[in-house]
């Protein structure tokens, strides 16, 4: 061992990070980050999605450069340009999402991330030693297209410490594993900082954190807010770190709704995933009446895009009623036909799936709306022809109604700000008036101004009697719209807690799978 | 040092995208030049017999647009096809198979006359056409089979075919053992346009109709409207309830009625019968045509007459220059490869970067 874990900052730290800030365009994805990871310690970096983990990482591995502040390696301060710089230093990073080749071998994929030019039979025997020797066992022959998620995870594992790195980074390394993957991957890592590693371990569950790290750096909204010894924390006490304290009380008034009747019931929805970084989901029910909105929390790929595209119906089930919308039957029918019940979809993504990147608003605006208002916007009878006047006054109505901000009259989709898109996105629904509403993370990405203007719609919307179901991993976001919040948490949906019942902590456990009634007492 | 960057526009130039398959004329022709100076040849000269000369005389006008017939039509399904992402590569097998199918009633029928000849000529070459099609868009949509490839493939078959047909069960009994059909017989012939002044058919003008139609369709309707979306961003489409598979099926059959037509109207209109081969490679030439008119079926119809004078010249250019016609290949090649380059410039624009100012700004 060459140090010990410097508390006092008298030893120099393995790595020193001094007022790292990043900014992209107006947003400060990084804002005077302090970080000191010492030797052999492995170090949480805790946060939830968009609190700039991932910006902070990638700087200090040289995929980012930042726009300002100092990065320190051994007491010797670097400028890091590049992956292949960080790697030299001794910088490892092994990512959430694996770059490797389906068609070719473990030592195939191995070699190409390599700098230096070995034998094939010289890599697969190292890549077999170390895997021995840290409980990583992989057959170097494979084709990786027939590994499962926790071999490739292994492989990337393997390729990160032939570089004999004395730092290695991993994103979220238990987001794809099974509990019993986990386990082993913490026995690894418990031997690797046994020989004097380090290790930055970037996640959001805490019980795993708790149980693994020695230190933890918490980050909220692209800042420092915390940092502590995990071991002598509590889940909860670090899902408040987490996720603040300083929320946002709104006043706002009951709901009341009128009927009983719920507008959109999913009754036990189970579906195999569809591809390789799909979700499976799980027996999951929900049910949700007019004029109240339903909460679906949970941290991002628990399976929240796939509940959607189910609702939606881009992605159809195999029985009609696992999918009901206002008392029909919908499982079987496409997402016109949903439409056409009065159902209006929001996706996360904006560009590419609620809207044509390189196609102007009105045609964005025809996208969604082309069957629902046929009336309105096709004339010429079987001819279908577009209307592009009244394509035009609807879309003047929208960006007036929630106040787009745009350079020209009718620019491309991919001209404006996200915020701006997806007040324009959210507007082209709302201007239906649909009884239903989905709508995945409202507010990603989008600035402050532009997401209270988002949420006051929604609500008004729930308000005038319609259901609303918003997907979001922003909590504030959900405790100050929802009537009720429920998590999602590996393609499962919790039951459904009511707001007044409702508390971070708890919220913060069901998305952590822990047990919702813990947290509450 | 200099260094060259090609950077993302944030929104696509609406100057360079109509500008584009000028400049990459402009770069064919300067090719063009340094090709002729290597050969050894004049290159002014050489440039004026290819691209102007044919253009002096009206008879020549009139095979220029016997040769831009084929192109507009098969350019004009093409342009379906691309537009909503299905890679038709085929269209050529689809012009043999028009052919074939269209000259059923001539050859094998010869007494069955009338003014009705013609229409179902027509008609069954289409319909030739959008069967030989369905093959490689059911494969694609059933077995996810690249069409690429398949539709390529079927070229090959569709010319062997062609090739055993003359030399078989339809060669002429009376055409001395030539491996051709018997002559088509009045009726079974698409008239001349101006009969007086040369040969220019009545293709030619449905090749303009069809662009016409094609272009309103693609302009105007939801149906144009579907295929753009779905070209661009199948989820996006997906979002918008539209069903990628139903449109496979709809753009081929398109593609293929059109080149169907236009095998149909080259074997009637230009040819007279069936011959072992009935196309100098329209087929292929025709995505030129569609690229270089910015996949727009108006832009299809100028660009269809700028690849025709490429036949005509390769023709003038071995009579006035000992240059082999082949040399029109060639040309068509060049114009391929500049129209595509050209083409990133509409999303890309070029940025010269010296070194000095970079690391300064890396160091800032």
């Amino acid at each position: 061992m060459t140090g010990t874990i410097t508390k006092d900052g008298s030893e120099i730290p393995l790595l020193e990070a001094e007022k790292l800030t990043k900014i992209f365009g107006t947003l400060k994805a990084c804002d005077g980050i302090d970080l000191k990871i010492g030797t052999g310690e492995i170090h949480a970096l805790l946060g939830e999605n968009g609190a700039g983990k991932s910006t902070l990482v990638k700087m200090l591995f040289g995929a980012l450069q930042p726009t300002s502040g100092d990065i320190a390696w051994k007491g010797e301060r670097f400028t890091v340009t590049s992956p292949a710089m960080g790697r030299s230093l001794g910088i490892g990073m092994v990512f959430q999402h694996f770059s490797l080749f389906d068609a070719l071998t473990a030592a195939e994929n191995i070699a190409l991330s390599l700098d230096e030019k070995s034998p094939l039979d010289t890599i697969a025997t190292r890549a077999r030693e170390i895997g021995q020797t840290y409980g990583l066992p992989v057959d170097p022959d494979a084709l990786v297209g027939d590994l499962s998620v926790g071999e490739r995870q292994r492989i990337e594992i393997i390729r990160c410490l032939l570089q004999n790195p004395d730092l290695i980074i991993l994103d979220e390394p238990t987001s794809v594993l099974t509990p019993q993957e986990a386990d082993l991957l913490f026995v690894t890592l418990e031997r690797l900082r046994s020989e004097g590693k380090s290790i930055l371990y970037i996640s959001h569950r805490l019980e795993e954190v708790r149980r693994l790290c020695d230190r933890a750096t918490v980050l909220r909204h692209g800042k420092v807010v915390g940092q502590c010894d995990p071991r002598t924390q509590t889940a909860a006490s670090l899902a408040r770190m987490m996720v603040g304290n300083d929320i946002h009380v709104i006043e706002r008034l009951p709901a009341e709704w009128t009927d009983r009747i719920p507008l959109v019931e999913v009754n036990g929805l189970s579906q195999r995933p569809r591809g390789p970084f799909s979700v499976a989901l799980h027996d999951i029910s929900l049910s949700i009446n007019g004029g109240e909105i339903l909460g679906i929390a949970g941290v991002a790929g628990n399976g929240q895009g796939e509940l959607f595209e189910a609702i939606s119906g881009e992605v159809l089930q195999e029985r009609p009623h696992v999918v009901r919308i206002r008392g029909t039957d919908a499982g079987r029918i496409g997402i016109s036909a949903r439409r056409r019940l009065g159902a209006a979809f929001v996706p996360e993504e904006r560009l590419g799936h609620g809207a044509v990147p390189d196609m102007s608003l009105t045609n964005n605006l025809l996208l969604s709306r082309h069957s629902t208002d046929r009336k309105m916007f096709l004339t010429g009878g079987v001819l279908k022809l577009v209307s592009e006047s009244s394509l035009a006054s609807a879309a003047k109505r929208i960006v007036t109604q929630m106040d787009v901000r745009k350079s020209a009259e009718n620019p491309d989709a991919s001209a404006l700000s996200g915020g701006n898109l997806q007040k324009f996105l959210i507007g082209r629904e709302l201007d239906r008036n649909p009884s239903v509403i989905v709508v995945n993370q409202p507010t990603w990405g989008v600035d402050a101004g532009a997401a209270a203007h988002i949420r006051q719609a929604l609500v008004d919307l729930a308000r005038s009697g319609s259901a609303v179901i918003v997907i979001s991993q922003d909590l504030d976001e959900l405790f100050e719209i929802s009537d009720r919040i429920a998590a999602m948490v590996h393609g499962r949906l919790s039951e459904s807690v009511p707001i007044e019942a409702m508390t971070m902590e708890r919220v913060g456990l069901m998305m952590g799978g822990a047990d919702a009634t813990a947290g509450a007492a | 040092m200099m260094r060259i960057e090609i950077v993302k526009r944030p929104q696509h130039s609406a100057l360079f995208s109509a500008l584009s398959p000028f400049i990459a004329l402009f770069l064919t022709l300067i090719a063009g030049a340094i090709l002729f100076s290597i050969l050894g040849k004049n290159p002014i000269s050489a440039l004026y017999s290819y691209f102007v000369e044919p253009l002096t005389e009206v008879w020549s006008i009139h095979e220029l647009l016997v040769k831009a017939a084929p192109l507009i039509l098969i350019a004009v399904g093409l342009s379906v096809c691309f537009l909503s992402n299905n890679w038709n590569i085929g269209a050529e097998g689809q012009f043999i198979a028009g052919g074939i199918a269209g000259s059923i009633l001539p050859v094998v029928f010869p007494d069955f006359q009338g003014w009705y000849v013609l229409p179902i000529m027509l008609l069954l070459g289409m319909a030739g056409g959008m069967a030989y099609a369905t093959i490689p868009a059911f494969l694609k949509v059933r077995f996810n089979t690249n069409e690429i490839l398949t539709s390529l493939m079927l070229v090959y078959v569709a010319q062997l075919f062609l090739d055993w047909l003359v030399r078989g069960p339809w060669r002429n009994p009376q055409g001395y053992n030539f491996p051709e059909t018997v002559q088509f017989s009045d009726s079974a012939i698409l008239p001349a346009i101006w009969p007086d002044s040369g040969r220019a058919h009545w293709g030619f003008a449905l090749a303009i109709i069809a662009a016409v139609v094609v272009w309103f369709m693609l302009s105007r309707t939801l149906n144009g409207f579907e295929i753009k979306v779905l070209g661009r961003s199948s989820r996006a489409g997906r979002f918008a309830g539209f069903s990628a598979g139903r449109l496979t099926f709809f753009a081929f059959l398109v593609s293929g009625a059109l080149a169907g037509l236009a095998g149909i109207a080259e074997v009637s209109g230009a040819v007279g019968q069936l011959r072992t081969s009935i196309s100098p490679g329209y087929g292929f030439t025709a995505i030129i045509v569609a690229f270089l008119g910015r996949l727009n079926p108006l832009g299809i119809i100028a660009a269809g007459l700028v690849l025709a004078l490429s036949y005509l010249g390769g023709e003038a250019a071995q009579i006035s220059l000992g240059i082999s016609e082949k040399s029109a290949r060639i040309f068509q090649g060049i114009i391929l490869f500049f129209v595509l380059a050209s083409d990133s410039l509409i999303y890309y624009r070029i940025r010269i970067v010296s070194r000095l100012s970079d690391t300064a700004l890396k160091g800032a």
